[in-house]
């Protein structure tokens, strides 16, 4: 499974959900910490999804439209 | 005194009527008690008294201005606004000019990131969407308001106070021939946004204002784009913030844009600003076509909701009950489903045939559609105007994804006005739907023939719809049915036959078994609906007990 497909494999409600969770959380954390935060973030989801590939090609992909 | 404006508004393509304040017979000294006041002929005060009409309930609506709407408002109008609007007999003008639609676009960085197209069902007479100016909705239901006896409709007449609200009501009214009292039985405050019914009582809306300002401006201009919805992401003359494009009829087309943060609506509203921005987005989609400025204002996001739409004798509908961001077209659309679940119950209860619980469950039904829109039209909102900065980060990442990666798409909520689903109706009872509309759900439309649809048959009843294979001959039925018209209560029984060559109303019908599937109905299902085209029972098999049981449960008299 591509990085993409497995990310479209979540329905939109729960999509909606971490849309939410993830801006409240970075409020949270403020404008002092919120890049430490979302670098943080990124690092244990990479742990958990445990494919490098799919990481370095997210990576690639968030890179891009900057 | 109230000395109402009597100078025809300014615009562009619609031609502003005076309608003259005419003095009230309670001011020559004659006293009558009405069923039902209605305070506020916005179109939901129109389309309410008019639908109470249906029911032979006569209604005297107060209206403290002497014109329709100032400037088109209400642009939008959803494929149930049109049902429920053919209800009240105008919907057939309102399709003569109006323009249906049903393709959302959202445009950033140039390109079109998103699209999204409303589903449209060829089952149903209406498209999802349809574009006309307010004042022309008003326009129409007051000539129909002007047709219908039972409809006394007082302009140029203010309210001023409740005086009473017991027994009965009685409200203070100012007139430019000076006040007067009038006496009803019922109120109904469809007096808009800043309801002066609303603060009189005292009362306070639960909800959110955003911080997102939007200047609304309407332009007569010749552009050659289909009739879709355009959002503009982040444009390079309004960094960071979204513009929206709507075509209207008669050349005209709306244009709403973001106020960057700190900006009042007066700096907003300084012609060289709104010329300038309006410019810059005309110019940005590359269309230099001269423009004239029909009509503008200042528009702020608010969601936000009065907690119980019923005060003993006062009813609250439309803005008054509730205040809702235009994003999603939610304004007039949920108002116009507020007029028509109350009408039928508000005639039932001054009839006789319903309960007075009945307004309790339009208030309840009302109220959790308003919060269910609210909590909706929150997400939109806050991507169209992120709160907070983690809002706008996430809108901005979702919005730099959007060039490269589809998944984010839905996250554009590009969501509007539904109906709502009674799902937790106090009216619902008999057996769980496995397919179809679900109990509190609206009616599907049925195609029955070229332009004839199974919704131009249904008028202020309730419907029982029997599934067979041939109709029915079943004596229980029409002592059913007579039993119930001697008590008042408007009941009709429609049977959808495989066994039938022809429709011949109330026979529909249905060699395919398309009506049945439509309906997840199978050979002896039966499906009750109520006078506003929900579902408030089913069953796998009619039972007549059973069906008289869950017409007086939906008519507030089971206990
Ligand atoms: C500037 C603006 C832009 C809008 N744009 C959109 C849009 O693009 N899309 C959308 O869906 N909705 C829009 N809306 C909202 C939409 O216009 C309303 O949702 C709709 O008009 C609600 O209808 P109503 O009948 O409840 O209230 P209104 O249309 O506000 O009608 C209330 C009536 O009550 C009368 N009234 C008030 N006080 C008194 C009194 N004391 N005595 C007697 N009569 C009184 C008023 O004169 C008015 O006629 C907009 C609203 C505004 C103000």
């Amino acid at each position: 499974m591509t990085e993409q497909s497995k990310a479209e494999a979540m329905a939109v409600a729960d999509l909606e959900q971490v849309y939410d969770a993830l801006a409240e959380a970075i409020d949270r954390a403020g404008e002092a910490h919120d890049r430490l935060f979302l670098t943080k973030l990124v690092l244990l989801l990479a742990n958990r999804c445990g494919d490098r590939q799919a990481v370095l090609e997210a990576i690639d992909a968030a890179l891009q439209d900057l | 005194m109230h000395t109402p404006d009597s100078s025809p508004r300014a615009s562009l393509y619609y031609d502003y009527k005076i309608h003259p304040f005419k003095p009230a017979p309670e001011q020559r000294g004659e006293q009558t008690r009405h069923p039902v006041a209605v305070v506020g002929a916005g179109p939901i005060g129109l389309a309410l008294a008019l639908d109470l009409a249906r029911y032979g309930v006569a209604s005297v609506v107060l209206e403290a201005d002497v014109q329709v709407s100032e400037g088109s408002r209400a642009i939008v109008f959803t494929r149930r606004s049109m049902e429920i609007l053919q209800q009240v007999g105008v919907a057939e003008r309102m399709m003569e000019d109006a323009l249906p639609w049903r393709s959302g676009n959202s445009i950033y960085r140039g390109q079109r990131v998103f699209r999204m197209e409303a589903p449209y069902d060829p089952d149903d007479r209406y498209q999802p969407m349809h574009n006309l100016q307010q004042q022309y909705l008003e326009q129409y239901l007051v000539e129909q308001c002007e047709q219908q006896s039972l409809i006394e409709l007082r302009w140029g007449t203010r309210f001023v106070e409740l005086l009473r609200n017991d027994d009965q009501v009685e409200l203070l009214l100012d007139t430019p021939e000076g006040e007067y009292s009038l006496q009803a039985d019922w109120l109904v405050a469809c007096d808009g946004a800043r309801s002066p019914v609303r603060s009189q009582l005292g009362l306070r809306m639960d909800g959110a204002s955003y911080t997102g300002n939007f200047v609304i401006a309407d332009i007569k201009i010749d552009i050659d784009l289909p009739t879709e919805r355009l959002a503009f992401f982040d444009p390079d003359w309004n960094p960071g913030n979204t513009v929206l494009m709507h075509r209207e009829p008669h050349g005209i087309w709306r244009l709403d844009y973001q106020l960057p943060a700190g900006e009042t609506p007066e700096q907003a509203l300084q012609p060289e600003s709104l010329y300038g921005r309006i410019q810059a987005q005309l110019d940005m989609v590359g269309i230099d076509a001269p423009w004239q400025l029909d009509w503008c204002s200042v528009y702020s996001a608010r969601a936000m909701t009065l907690p119980d739409y019923r005060h003993n004798r006062v009813l609250f509908a439309g803005d008054a009950a509730h205040m809702l961001p235009i994003f999603g077209v939610r304004g007039a659309n949920t108002g116009l489903q507020d007029s028509q679940n109350l009408a039928w119950k508000l005639a039932a209860r001054i009839q006789g045939w319903g309960g007075d619980v009945l307004l309790n469950s339009y208030s309840h039904e009302r109220v959790g559609a308003a919060r269910e829109i609210i909590e909706e039209a929150g997400k939109s909102t806050r991507f169209m105007t992120p709160p907070s900065n983690g809002y706008r980060l996430l809108r901005d990442a979702t919005l730099s994804l959007s060039l490269s990666q589809p998944f984010v798409g839905p996250l554009f909520h590009w969501r509007t006005s539904r109906a709502h689903d009674y799902l937790d109706s106090p009216l619902n009872s008999g057996d769980k739907a496995d397919n179809g509309p679900l109990t509190g759900a609206p009616l599907q439309n049925i195609r029955l023939a070229e332009s004839d649809y199974l919704f131009d048959h249904l008028g202020g009843a309730f419907y029982l719809m029997l599934f067979a294979e041939r109709p029915l001959d079943e004596p229980g039925l029409q002592l059913l049915q007579q039993r119930l018209q001697q008590e008042g209560v408007p009941f009709e029984i429609v049977q959808i036959c495989r066994d039938l060559e022809q429709n011949d109303w109330p026979l529909l019908a249905d060699p395919d078994g398309r009506i049945a599937a439509k309906y997840g109905a199978a050979d002896g299902s039966a499906l009750l609906a109520r006078p506003d085209q929900h579902l408030c029972a089913r069953w796998s098999q009619l039972d007549l007990d059973r069906v008289e049981k869950a017409i007086r449960i939906a008519l507030g008299k089971s206990n």
